[in-house]
């Protein structure tokens, strides 16, 4: 006797937003009829924080992990206990999307130390000889839309070897010249980072040339704060000696998931950050970084 | 705002974590680099594998089947691109045979023991990470493989592309084409560039067609939706996985992987949104800009281009914008990277320079199809300004419309001039040149300085093959615009360069292309033969198979386009000496098959020569013609055939009657059938002939020949053996002998007695021959033959006989009537009719009532149409024949229901009246 739970949200894509009506339906597929204990929904949002190990000891950062940030939290009864018919059954159920208290509901993140995650889980409660069921399955907050305007402001660059800091050897530099812009650093999530990216000249050809995303995770505590960087993907836009004088796009997808709108709590940060990595074929590494303001419109 | 790291040696130590995969995956890289070329150089004295260059890119299903996809493919855009644009199938058949290699090539594979997703990291593990791993770990380099084996294992992946697909493992199936398009960015062996961009982008297109009919499947849930959908008709979870799979791809960290793959699946863009195809495809042209390589960039330009064409062809912006683009890096190929590249392969600036060619012909074709001239000009100036611009000036000729080429061949040929001599090799460029030239016309004015411009290059062409490839490209234009002076020249041309070393054995595909082409253009052998040069060019091919197959084309294109018969002694020697040749290469080893077809190229000849009123000269043309041919049978009897028609014909011109002379040249006709038919092996063919050959002695009043024609016969007649092979099965050879007796019987009529032989001489022959021939037991042929001889002995005894041959006193005159004549007749009639009768009672017995019926009733019509009647004892006969072929109900009523009614009707004339008293004694059995 097989029984099999689901559970299907009326959203395709999965994504909702604060206020909205989360619904769905509960499947139960059994050639039989089931005998069960009863069959509840459990919705719930949470912020999980994480303090890396190299910002605190390490035993520290396994034990005195942040306490989870619930957001929301809501729980019904399905079914009562009895019997669900053979074939297929379908119950359909609603949410409101509605945070706890005075607090809101964070868009949906996957980072290395701050999670925001909204799950739904089904269970069906069943007799002593058969085994419990449960289904979970997260769904997407994508917060409101900011209501100011967005002005794009292009940021302009050049890099040369005058420009660098952090330099051991300026002298054993090879000389070269690249200019470039990006459309703008308040970018919007939905839309692709642009920009172009010009090798004017460079001595010792180009091995290849990056767009480093990276995500920029502060967790504050009472002691005080840990800020990490790490990254989430790379993007190469040119690969080998590439041609002179020839614009190169810039032109990178923010991964839905791992990015979200540069947010700002009392107790987390996420923000975002960009690098333009040019590796030289002498294995010379240049990058140039750029601070992100990501929103949503 | 601005904090810039710079690190020597690539370790990376800055506020990110070190086990960023920028340095890790770098430095292993590299290593793998310096392996591949170490090995590559290593192995490049390894002699080339003759097996392994033989099998490359010649494996014929693969490549019907991906024609036929590609064809599938284009036919769903018909009404956008026309048959006038040669599809890419076309192309890459071409580029697997062209560009091989013998070095050792390497594939770094993603090992089959991967698993997708191991217990405990995987609630950790996202997808994205889960798509590095593939492109960073669980590979295994496998190096020094043979071009073929490199091929296996690109057909490997792609079988396990499609397994992965159907077994519903998508990501896997992703990571697979990330991998194959990963080959792409590696040029260590670089001869080989296009092939692999052929076989890789393959598996691209198959998955670009198993995401697109992926998504399709899934809009068309209730009823499928139409080809022709809008963004309306699609799902949300049809666009929820289509956004997904780009989501997927725009985070593939490599360029050229990231960039094949979402040109692989451009198309998939309807699903999302109107204007999706027209925003990607410039910004994938721009992406290519950041691909250094110009030969890695080129392909993808390509690719881009050959998608485009496939998914929008509307939108010709992207395709100017990719030539465009293509224009401005030029300069790359000759910068620094690219030379070092060559000097480390050891691959000349020619050769590398020809590895281009297939890409940018196919931009500039999708850029030329159905373009304004304007276009055209000035791409062409645009491709003027760039110095050193002959890859470029080739691929202009190669893809621009031919009527465009050929209008400005007089400037292009000053371009051609003008192209350095290092570069791009110039043979190469004419040869271009010539293939335009051969299919438009440039003005009348400029056709002799182009061919003399020309053929001055080509003619200093020193590789043999080199020169061939060319000149074999500009035969079609001179034989197109000029007379066989010009012809005679180029070939005389070919055959100096062709002939020292024997250079000619190793081109014999491209001198046979010339042959095809000067017969395209030269149907008036007259001409042909007449250039001094053709024959002496004919004799170059010398390996017997290729000379047949040219000599078998010749003889086609004389047989469809020659019209009269001819006497020219220029055209019948030459096609003599080809007929002869023909002939000679059948052995004991030729098929059946080619004899025919050989066999029917010779007879055309022969009907075609005719010396008009000069008959001798057509008989001693047979003769040689019979010592020429002699091992092939339907040659001989078409020579026959001619030589009895060549009597007829005498015969017809001198209106019937004989001068002496005439005589005895219808003599040595008779002559030349008579010792030509028994070298004959087919024994039908024989009869035949010699019954034939009587007729036509007979006609010609010889009549000692027509005698020994038929006596002849007779004699040959015991060898019929009792099956004989038609179309390859064994057949009873009855019917065919039982015909041929009957038309013999018939002619017998006319063939006037031997006067020193006995009367009815060959009848009697022929009926002694019957008796003796070994029939098949339980077969009535026998009867049968002496049932249909009585006709004969009927017509015999008439006092004037049916027909008579002019000129030929037959028996009705040789006899006159005479009773003993009469007599002998009635006897043989008597013995004949006994063998009949004591045929029939012994088939009363057994089961042979049937056949005895039909017999019966054959013999009966028989004495009823040829028998006098009046005779009471032939009429009691032929009523007892009657009642017994009804006695057993195996007759035909309605035959004797009609055979009745015409004795009915035959009775109304007088002198047959006694037909109505004989009527009334046959009755018809009841079959109640």
């Amino acid at each position: 006797m097989s029984v099999a739970l689901d559970l299907r949200l009326k959203r395709a894509n999965k994504v909702y937003h604060e206020g909205e009506v989360l619904a769905g339906v509960v499947v139960i597929t059994s050639k039989e009829a089931v005998q069960h204990q009863g069959i509840s929904l459990t919705m719930e949002g949470l912020v999980n924080l994480q303090l890396s190990s190299k910002s605190v000891g390490v035993f520290e950062a396994f034990y005195n992990s942040v306490k989870p940030i619930q957001l929301i939290s809501s729980n019904i009864e399905v079914a009562k206990p009895g019997k669900v018919p053979g074939g297929k059954t379908e119950i359909p159920f609603e949410f409101p999307l509605q945070a706890k208290g005075n607090k809101m509901l964070y868009e949906t993140y996957h980072g290395v130390f701050v999670n925001i995650q909204y799950t739904l889980r089904c269970d069906m409660r069943r007799p002593l000889l058969a085994k419990d069921l449960s289904k979970t399955c997260e769904f997407m907050l994508h917060c409101q839309p900011q209501k100011s305007k967005v002005q794009p402001t292009p940021v302009d660059f050049t890099i040369t070897p005058e420009t660098l800091q952090n330099v051991k050897e300026r002298t054993s530099l090879p000389k070269f010249v690249i200019r470039g812009h990006l459309d703008a650093t308040n970018c919007v999530i939905t839309q692709p980072l642009t920009g172009e990216l010009v090798v004017e000249s460079s001595e010792v050809a180009i091995k290849s040339i990056e767009l480093q995303l990276v995500r920029v995770e502060t967790c504050g505590c009472a002691e005080g704060y840990a800020r990490d960087a790490t990254e989430i993907q790379n993007i190469q836009i040119a690969e080998g000696d590439v041609c002179h004088g020839l614009p190169i796009p810039i032109y990178m997808v923010f991964p839905r998931l791992f990015t979200c709108p540069t947010l700002e709590t009392t107790n987390f940060k996420v923000e975002f950050e960009v690098n333009v990595v040019i590796v030289l074929h002498d294995d010379h590494l240049i990058t140039e970084n750029f601070p992100l303001k990501l929103c949503r419109v | 705002l601005q904090s810039v790291t710079v690190e020597l040696q690539s370790r990376f130590v800055s506020h990110f974590p070190s086990h960023l995969q920028v340095t890790d995956s770098r430095s292993r890289r590299g290593g793998r680099k310096g392996s591949t070329s170490s090995s590559s150089s290593s192995s490049s004295s390894v002699a080339p594998d003759p097996l392994s260059s033989m099998l490359e890119g010649t494996d014929p299903l693969s490549l019907f089947a991906a024609a036929s996809e590609l064809g599938r493919k284009r036919r769903e855009n018909e009404e956008e691109v026309g048959a006038d644009f040669e599809p890419w199938s076309a192309k890459r058949g071409e580029i697997l045979a062209r560009f091989t290699t013998t070095e050792k090539l390497s594939i770094v594979r993603y090992s089959h023991y991967f698993h997708p997703s191991s217990a405990v990291s995987e609630k950790v593990r996202t997808r994205l990470e889960e798509l590095d791993d593939l492109e960073e770990g669980s590979q295994r380099e496998l190096l020094n493989l043979s071009q073929q084996d490199y091929v296996n294992r690109i057909e490997e992946l792609n079988q396990s592309l499609k397994e992965a697909w159907s077994s519903d493992q998508k990501v896997k199936a992703l990571k697979i084409v990330i991998q194959c398009s990963k080959l792409l960015s590696d040029t260590s062996v670089i001869q080989f560039y296009p092939s692999k961009f052929v076989l890789i982008t393959d598996i691209l297109d198959t998955f670009g067609r198993l995401v697109y009919e992926r998504i399709w499947s899934m809009c068309s849930d209730p009823r499928p939706i139409p080809d022709s959908f809008s963004v309306e008709d699609v799902n949300d979870t049809a666009k929820e996985t289509c956004l997904n799979w780009f989501f997927k791809i725009a985070s593939i960290r490599e360029l050229i992987p990231r960039l094949y793959v979402e040109a692989a699946i451009l198309k998939c863009n309807r699903f999302l949104n109107k204007t999706g195809i027209q925003e990607t495809l410039p910004r994938l042209t721009a992406m290519i800009r950041g691909i250094g390589d110009p030969l890695v960039a080129v392909y993808a330009r390509a690719y881009l281009c050959r998608v485009g064409m496939e998914v929008a062809p509307h939108l010709k912006d992207s395709l100017n914008k990719n030539f465009f683009d293509l224009l401005a890096s030029f300069r790359q190929i000759h910068g620094d990277t690219v030379q070092n590249q060559l000097v480390i392969q050891r691959v000349e600036i020619p050769v590398y320079l020809t590895l281009y060619s297939p890409a940018i012909h196919w931009i500039l074709q999708c850029v030329a199809y159905r373009a304004p001239d304007v276009l055209l000009t000035e791409m062409m100036e645009r491709c003027k300004k760039l110095g050193n611009n002959a890859l470029l000036l080739n691929s202009v000729m190669w893809a621009f419309r031919p009527e465009f080429v050929a209008a400005r061949a007089t400037d292009f040929i000053g371009m051609i001039k003008d192209c350095d001599e290092a570069g791009f090799p110039k043979h190469l460029l004419f040869g271009s040149l010539g293939r335009s030239l051969a299919c438009a016309d440039p003005p009348e004015s400029e056709r002799l300085p182009i061919l003399n411009e020309a053929w001055k290059v080509i003619t200093k062409v020193r590789s043999p093959q080199d020169y061939i490839n060319c000149a074999e490209i500009w035969v079609e234009f001179t034989c197109r615009h000029f007379t066989k002076r010009e012809v005679n020249t180029v070939l005389a041309d070919i055959i100096k360069h062709m002939t020292p070393d024997r250079a000619f054995e190793d081109a014999y595909p491209q001198l046979q292309s010339v042959m095809k082409k000067i017969l395209t253009y030269f149907h008036n052998f007259s001409v042909l033969f007449s250039m001094e040069k053709f024959l002496p060019f004919l004799d170059m091919f010398q390996k017997d198979s290729v000379r047949v197959e040219v000599c078998k084309s010749i003889m086609e294109v004389f047989i469809k386009h020659q019209q009269e018969p001819t006497r020219d002694p220029v055209i019948l020697n030459a096609l003599l000496h080809v007929c002869k040749t023909m002939h000679d290469s059948v052995n004991a080893l030729t098929v059946e098959d080619e004899k025919r077809s050989l066999a029917l190229l010779i007879n055309g000849f022969i009907r075609m020569v005719s010396f008009g009123r000069d008959f001798e000269q057509q008989l001693s043309f047979c003769v040689e013609a019979r010592a020429t041919f002699c091992n092939l049978e339907p040659v001989i009897i078409q020579l026959i055939h001619t030589v009895n028609q060549l009597a007829m014909e005498t015969r017809r011109v001198m209106g019937g009657s004989h001068s002496r002379k005439t005589a005895a040249f219808v003599r040595a006709c008779a002559a030349y059938s008579f010792i030509t038919i028994p070298s004959l092996t087919s024994i039908f063919s024989r009869l035949h002939l010699y019954l034939l050959s009587g007729q036509v002695a007979l006609a010609n009043q010889c009549l000692s020949q027509a005698d020994a024609f038929l006596k002849a016969a007779v004699s040959v007649l015991p060898e019929v053996p009792r099956t004989i092979s038609v179309e390859g099965k064994q057949r009873s050879s009855e019917a065919f002998l039982l015909d041929f007796i009957n038309s013999f019987l018939s002619t017998l009529l006319v063939v006037p007695d031997h006067p020193e032989q006995g009367v009815l001489y060959l009848v009697r022959g022929l009926l002694n021959m019957v008796q003796d021939y070994t029939w098949e037991d339980n077969s009535d042929a026998k009867v049968r033959v002496y049932i249909s001889a009585l006709p004969l002995l009927a017509a015999m005894s008439q006092e004037s006989y049916l027909y008579t041959i002019p000129k030929v006193d037959s028996n009705e005159t040789l006899y006159g009537g005479d009773p003993k004549f009469v007599a002998e007749i009635s006897r043989l009639c008597e013995t004949l009719i006994g063998q009949v009768l004591d045929h029939l009672k012994t088939l009363g017995r057994e089961e042979g009532v049937r056949r005895q019926g039909s017999l019966a009733f054959s013999l009966f019509s028989t004495l009823l149409a040829h028998g006098d009647l009046r005779n009471n004892k032939l009429n009691q006969l032929a009523v007892n024949l009657w009642n017994l072929s009804h006695k057993n109900g195996h007759c035909d009523t309605r035959t004797s229901v009609r055979t009745l009614e015409h004795i009915k009707q035959q009775a109304q004339q007088p002198e047959l009246s006694h037909l109505s008293d004989m009527l009334l004694r046959l009755s018809l059995q009841s079959r109640a």
